[in-house]
């Protein structure tokens, strides 16, 4: 079909032109050996029996989508919600790339990172003149008020060490001997984001606490974990603190650099916890995390330092909210002010309100650890029964946690626990045995496309729907934020499936 | 008393893993907690002290259980000789993967998981020369504060000894790493015992122990057992005794080495007669060739 320039088709209808649709066919007949229809059929219904969930279920050998991303995502993750701070990869340039654009699709927003570009000799000889070299550009380019080096695999295996590559590297005057200089080993093949995340927490904690000697405050340290919504509940987080006047520090704030506005002027850096409150944070009273698998060996740290510590997991509706500030008050000895009161009573009244749409329905989760713990137990908040809660980065901990969490109320009874699976294997679950909606990240899109339950977009990353992550999805307000995507989903369904027949197609609901 | 962490490293089959185990038994007797991290892909710097090979590695266990975060400490952690605490690295079948990265694998478990915490002694028991980063990792900051090179009067030992001090130069100003010394393991060549104090010399470090040679070590090696174990009275037994007590005495007195270029080194050999020089090597030769003409 021709076009002009005043109408041109964009990719979505011009492929279904029977021009291409000709060459589509075409393809598949003469080049692809496609088998024949009925073939392809037979296996699609094989790949959906029990008998191949059984043997998907029974694989060794091999993962299939899983529902994670590597360490230094999360180390990149992490540094870049401090002041000035520049991601240094310390390794190959393809993994910088792959962090930056996995971190950029998610929050539509550039990724700055640079990379020491590790090329063959430097497999061979170690990276020490890479990093001596690539610390000098990077502090004389991009004038940082800190450095976060993290590391690729290739750095990994052949064993570079860090500590010792910035102390040459300071030596040799590649940047000012008091630079601050974090760094943490994030080997790909170990662990996932989560890691990454706890492991250059430390870091840069380490970087500014260790031979200080602390001075016990009244203040408290709240680490966010590696988050997908982390832009809103950073400001969450914040508008906690300032409502209750407590001394508080948010560690790593990246409120503003995912979130910049377009006014003119690129900003590499912007906001973030500044380097004089990293300091400070060591004389906090105490250190609370949201999410206890990004933040195992930092905690420890803090304690270690003398800090009072506790974790939660992604608290998200009432009772994990709830929680949270009763630590936080009882730390501070500040009360919970009648604003956040009435914050909860509007998520109450609106979860009644929805009460009999949510009722009974059954939920599939993936995600993080910290993630699927939270969601699940706000689902069955909401009335919902959690059936399959896969997290491919969970561990033997999180897997009886999440098994006493539903053994906690009557509407877990149904949920099944699925510790280090991957999407292929929620595939096979899903279709052997569907719940009525699916809740996780965009790759369950696909999910959706061959099973039919229907996915809700909530997690990390969202690459195919914009700005989610500008709206919260921690404590009561974020609740009600994902309670609206839950129920806007439930609807949008009901709609699809009565608009035919028009039975219980209301205009009310 | 803080945590000591020791390493021995030296040249492959000079004698390492036996000088290792016979000194850390001895150490022992002198009250010490010991944790062994044995990295040798071959594992076998714990087979004196437990009598027997110890199958269950690290990384033997990771790779059947899929993955090193599935592992238990209880898992790879065996007790040995009056409770020595024993732990090996293991690592790939020789050709394949990368032995190295097999090292800071299990170094860093061993360490999240706690094996370090109740002991007084961590050591290290590290294969042949310092081949690549995974190899260095015991020589990192906070890991070993102080590296025994165990070597003998040959020429490929001189070699390894001053090839492991280089890479200790390369980590000793950037964190706390020092040269212990040097563990002359006799091998009965020329003048092996002046030869090793020359070393030392030339490196910058103490000739920590020389061992003499006896039988009764290779007795004790066939039952599995150290020497300390096997025969506590003989002779052989007091001289690692003296050997753990020095180490245990060597506490925070270990130096940077001045490891020497390869023509020093070879002046030396030539010195010392191990090693003969060019025309020296041609004159031998043309005598041979006339006394065989003749």
């Amino acid at each position: 079909m021709p076009q002009n320039a005043l109408k041109i088709k964009d990719h979505i209808d011009l492929f279904n032109d029977p021009e291409y649709l000709e060459i589509f066919k075409r393809k598949r007949a003469e080049f692809e050996d496609m088998p024949s229809d009925d073939e392809v059929a037979k296996q699609a219904a094989y790949i959906n029996s029990v008998e191949y969930r059984e043997k998907n279920l029974a694989r060794e050998a091999l993962v299939i989508n899983p529902a994670k991303a590597c360490q230094p995502v999360g180390a990149a993750y992490c540094s870049a919600g401090f002041e000035g701070t520049l991601a240094f990869t310390h390794g190959s340039l393809g993994c910088a790339a792959y962090f930056r654009s996995h971190l950029s699709r998610h929050f539509k927003e550039p990724s700055a990172m640079v990379c020491s570009a590790m090329t063959e000799d430097a497999a061979v000889f170690g990276g020490l003149n890479n990093m001596i070299e690539g610390l000098a550009n990077a502090y004389a380019l991009y004038k940082p008020k800190m450095i976060a080096v993290h590391t690729s695999c290739m750095a990994e295996v052949i064993g570079d060490d860090l500590n010792s590559f910035i102390i040459q590297s300071r030596e040799k005057g590649s940047i000012p001997e008091d630079f601050p200089v974090a760094f943490a080993h994030t080997p790909s093949f170990v662990g996932s984001h989560v890691v990454g995340y706890d492991n250059m927490m430390k870091s840069i904690l380490s970087n500014f606490w260790e031979g200080k000697e602390r001075k016990p405050g009244k203040g408290v340290n709240i680490i966010g974990g590696f988050d997908g919504y982390g832009v809103a509940n950073a400001r969450e987080i914040k508008d906690i603190i300032a409502t209750m006047g407590i001394e508080g520090t948010l560690l790593s704030d990246v409120s503003d650099v995912y979130d910049t506005p377009a006014d003119g002027s690129y900003r590499m850096y912007d906001g973030g916890t500044s380097l004089a409150d990293t300091a400070k944070s060591l004389d906090a009273k105490a250190t609370l995390s949201l999410q206890e698998w990004c933040s195992d060996k930092t905690l420890d740290y803090a304690k270690s330092k003398g800090q009072e510590v506790a974790t939660f997991n992604y608290p998200i509706g009432l009772s994990g909210t709830d929680e949270f500030l009763m630590k936080l008050s009882q730390l501070t000895g500040k009360p919970i002010p009648e604003s956040i009161a009435r914050d909860r009573g509007r998520l109450v009244d609106a979860i009644e309100d929805s009460l009999a749409w949510i009722h009974g329905k059954s939920f599939s989760i993936f995600g993080d650890p910290d993630f699927v713990l939270g969601m699940t137990r706000f689902v069955m908040e909401l009335g919902g029964e959690p059936l399959h809660l896969l997290c491919t980065n969970g561990n033997a901990d999180w897997e009886t946690k999440m098994k006493e969490l539903l053994a906690s109320s009557p509407f877990g009874a149904m949920g099944q626990v699925w510790k280090g699976k991957d999407l292929w294997h929620m595939r096979s679950l899903l279709a052997t045995e569907p719940s009525d909606y699916l809740i996780g990240s965009s790759y369950g899109k696909y999910l959706e496309k061959d099973t039919g339950v229907p996915l809700i977009r909530i997690g990390f990353p969202i690459f195919d729907r914009h700005h989610h992550h500008r709206f919260p999805t921690l404590f009561y307000k974020g609740g009600l934020r994902v309670l609206v995507t839950i129920l806007d989903k439930i609807f949008d369904t009901i709609d699809e499936k009565t608009k035919v027949s028009g039975i219980s197609y209301d205009l009310t609901r | 008393m803080a945590l000591r962490q020791i390493a021995f490293y030296g040249k492959g089959g000079i004698g390492k893993s036996t000088t290792s185990q016979n000194t850390l038994a001895a150490l022992v007797e002198m009250g010490q907690k010991i944790l062994i991290v044995g990295c040798d892909p071959k594992a076998d710097s714990t087979r004196l002290i437990l009598n027997t090979k110890l199958q269950d590695t690290v990384l033997a266990l990771a790779a059947a259980k899929g993955s090193v975060e599935d592992l238990e400490l209880d898992d790879v952690m065996k007790i040995g000789y009056k409770g020595i605490k024993c732990t090996e690295a293991g690592g790939p079948e020789p050709g394949v993967g990368c032995a190295g990265r097999g090292v800071i694998t299990a170094i860093n478990f061993l360490e999240e998981n706690g094996a370090y915490e109740d002991v007084d002694y961590v050591s290290y028991d590290v294969l042949g020369d310092v081949v690549c980063g995974g190899f260095a990792m015991p020589i990192r900051e906070n890991k070993a504060q102080e590296i025994y090179i165990v070597m003998s009067g040959e020429m490929m030992a001189l070699y390894a000894a001053n090839n492991i001090a280089k890479g200790i130069l390369k980590y000793a100003h950037s964190g706390g790493v020092r040269l212990g010394g040097l563990i002359c393991n006799e091998r009965q060549t020329d003048r092996e015992l002046e030869l090793a104090e020359a070393l030392a010399k030339r490196l910058g470090c103490k000739m920590i122990h020389f061992v003499p040679r006896d039988n009764i070590v290779q007795h004790a090696e066939l039952r599995r057992q150290t020497v300390i174990q096997y025969a506590p009275d003989c002779q052989q037994a007091d001289e690692y005794r003296q050997l753990a007590q020095k180490i245990h005495d060597n506490c925070g007195k270990g130096v940077i080495p001045t490891p020497i270029t390869m023509e020093e080194l070879e002046e030396m050999l030539l010195e010392f007669g191990i090693m003969k020089s060019d025309e020296q090597a041609l004159a031998e030769l043309e005598a041979k060739t006339k006394k065989g003409a003749a």
